[in-house]
């Protein structure tokens, strides 16, 4: 029942489904995993190097599928590239609107994604040795790292404000979304990262710092998902994202936080000194991360869905 | 009805008070617009056709609230009828968001789908306050009241005005229709209608309806925000931005915490 000093929405549902759950989320990955390589690229020592380079595989894999969702998801997919060039009768030419989250999302994703496919082909040629065309390493390369740094952290949160950008009950009714979803892109990477370490030896000595900044980016979701409730609280919308059946996806949720805050398992790197890896420990370590990212995967289907 | 004239600001003024329901307006949109309408609604009361959406561009709503007990005289609740449509906004929600410039404002002053333009990302569904939008699954694009573009380019009046029977739907000049529309709720006033009020008239929700109201009850039991909640979707972008600048902010200083900590832990080690 909507009380007096409720949030009123009147909107139609916009019918963003699981094409769009999953873009957010792989967005999320690519986005976090770029900016985890960016970051170890600026600030980290040359041994970070392997691991940078890990990342930046992951980010290039989880970009892969992104504008394929995209473009899926429109009823007319072969116009995709409408949202950067309008074509209408007398104002033709590329299409950009600052205000508008999509508009600018489109460009940011264009953008990124020559980042990181530029970003892989240099890490693949260095790992292989190849006598490809390589990024520059020194200054220019500083700057592209920190230019990548902010497309890495604007794709992995951006989609959150887009939602928050609209009048659909829940998502207009918080400003907390683009920190959350970004924060929560963040730690899914760095869990992810932890695990996959593991199988590139090289890589292993930044395992400490996966596993300590994915508890410093899994407090800081915790904290927006507090915020996120207390922006709720005037506008009504509490029991609707919250309430049954959503319920139970933000107890998944919860759970990825938990598992990730709660433990440490993560920070032990388990190759001996031949590199061979222990079994259990791998089983170990691949099943925390699986949880961090199934949570992740339900907080942003609780937000999706529950609004529409 | 005078010359219509491109660069005038044209909409419609519906009068709820003297609508009978007869659904005159659906059939010629409908008719004209060539839109095939969807299956009936048989839900709670006498409405079937449920809301606008993608096939019905205008739509009647009952708003048939009354009690199941008889009442006694004078404590009877109206049974309420409004047709409801597209309200060519002036700060239109729908075309602010819109990514592919496929909504645009037309020389008639009104909010237009350019069909072969959009393609159907339905942002514009998700910033609709009113609900108006649906994406045409035929299509794949977006789809709402053009008020009758076509017709207007060829000085015809909307189809759903020429119909209506008791003039519940007005189209016209907005700056004339506001006058109309002033005069009639003082008429209505002077007769002990307290209830009516004009919804849209004036710039304080969206700027300003090109399709305005007089209603006979409060804006919300028609399903439009009152003037409090009458807000624009850009309103979150700078909060939301910032929420993702402070939050980028502090991740990079856990990544720094983290570089640091471990370095801190590897030098103790060597040393």
């Amino acid at each position: 029942m909507m009380l007096l000093d409720d949030a009123q929405h009147f909107v139609r549902d916009p019918d963003w489904t699981w094409y769009i759950l999953f873009y957010f989320f792989f967005a999320g990955l690519s986005g976090g995993s770029y900016a985890i390589a960016c970051l170890l690229r600026l600030f980290g020592k040359s041994e970070d190097e392997p691991a940078a380079r890990l990342a930046t595989y992951v980010a290039f894999v989880a970009l892969l599928p992104c504008p394929v969702l995209l473009t899926l998801d429109l009823g007319q997919p072969l116009r995709f590239w409408h949202m950067l060039v309008n074509t209408s009768p007398g104002a033709e030419g590329p299409i950009f609107k600052y205000w508008s989250p999509m508009s600018v999302g489109a460009w940011a994703l264009v953008i990124f994604g020559g980042f990181v496919t530029a970003s892989f082909f240099d890490a693949w040629t260095r790992d292989r040795d190849r006598r490809f065309p390589r990024l520059p390493r020194g200054f220019l390369g500083g700057l592209w790292s920190l230019l990548g740094l902010v497309f890495g952290l604007f794709i992995a949160g951006y989609t959150g404000v887009l939602l928050s950008v609209s009048n659909q009950p829940v998502w207009s009714d918080t400003w907390t979304l683009g920190g959350l979803f970004l924060a929560s892109g963040l730690s899914g990477s760095a869990a992810l990262l932890g695990w996959l370490v593991r199988f590139r030896k090289p890589a292993q000595a930044t395992a400490g710092v996966f596993s300590m900044s994915e508890r410093v980016f899994q407090l800081l979701e915790l904290v927006l998902i507090v915020a996120f409730v207390v922006t709720l609280i005037p506008t009504g919308a509490l029991s609707r994202t919250f309430g049954l059946p959503w319920t139970a996806l933000w107890l998944v949720a919860l759970v990825g936080l938990a598992r990730g805050l709660t433990t440490r398992t993560t920070a032990r790197v388990s190759a001996a000194g031949d590199g061979t890896v222990a079994v259990k420990a791998v089983h170990a370590a691949a099943t925390a991360s699986l949880i961090v990212l199934i949570g992740i995967l339900a907080l942003r289907a609780a937000i999706i869905f529950s609004a529409q | 009805m005078a010359e219509i004239t491109p660069g005038k600001a044209y909409g419609f003024f519906t009068d709820t008070s003297v609508c009978i329901g007869c659904k005159a307006c659906e059939v010629a949109c409908k008719s004209w617009n060539m839109l095939d309408g969807n299956p009936p609604v048989f839900g709670d009361g006498y409405d079937n056709t449920g809301s606008l959406d993608a096939q019905n561009w205008r739509h009647v709503q009952f708003l048939d609230n009354v009690a199941d007990q008889a009442a006694g005289p004078g404590q009877g609740k109206a049974w309420l009828m409004m047709s409801d449509v597209c309200k060519h906004c002036t700060h239109a929600s729908c075309l602010e968001v819109c990514p592919t410039g496929a909504i645009i404002r037309t020389e008639f002053d009104t909010v237009f789908i350019q069909p072969d333009v959009c393609n159907g990302c339905r942002d514009c569904i998700s910033a609709c306050p009113y609900g108006v939008i649906e994406m045409d699954k035929q299509k794949g694009v977006a789809q709402k009241c053009t008020l009758c573009y076509d017709r207007l380019q060829g000085g015809l009046e909307p189809a759903c005005a020429k119909a209506c029977p008791t003039q519940s739907i007005q189209f016209g000049p907005v700056i004339e229709l506001r006058e109309r529309a002033q005069k009639r709720l003082e008429v209505l006033h002077g007769q002990g209608v307290a209830e009516a009020q004009l919804y849209g008239h004036d710039e304080k929700v969206y700027g300003g309806l090109n399709a305005f109201f007089l209603l006979m009850d409060e804006p919300e039991k028609y399903n439009l925000p009152n003037e409090k909640n009458a807000v624009l979707p850009s309103r979150n972008n700078a909060r939301g931005y910032l929420t993702l600048l402070a939050t980028a902010v502090m991740a990079v200083l856990g990544g720094l915490i983290a570089i640091r900590r471990r370095r801190e832990k590897t030098d103790d080690a060597a040393g």
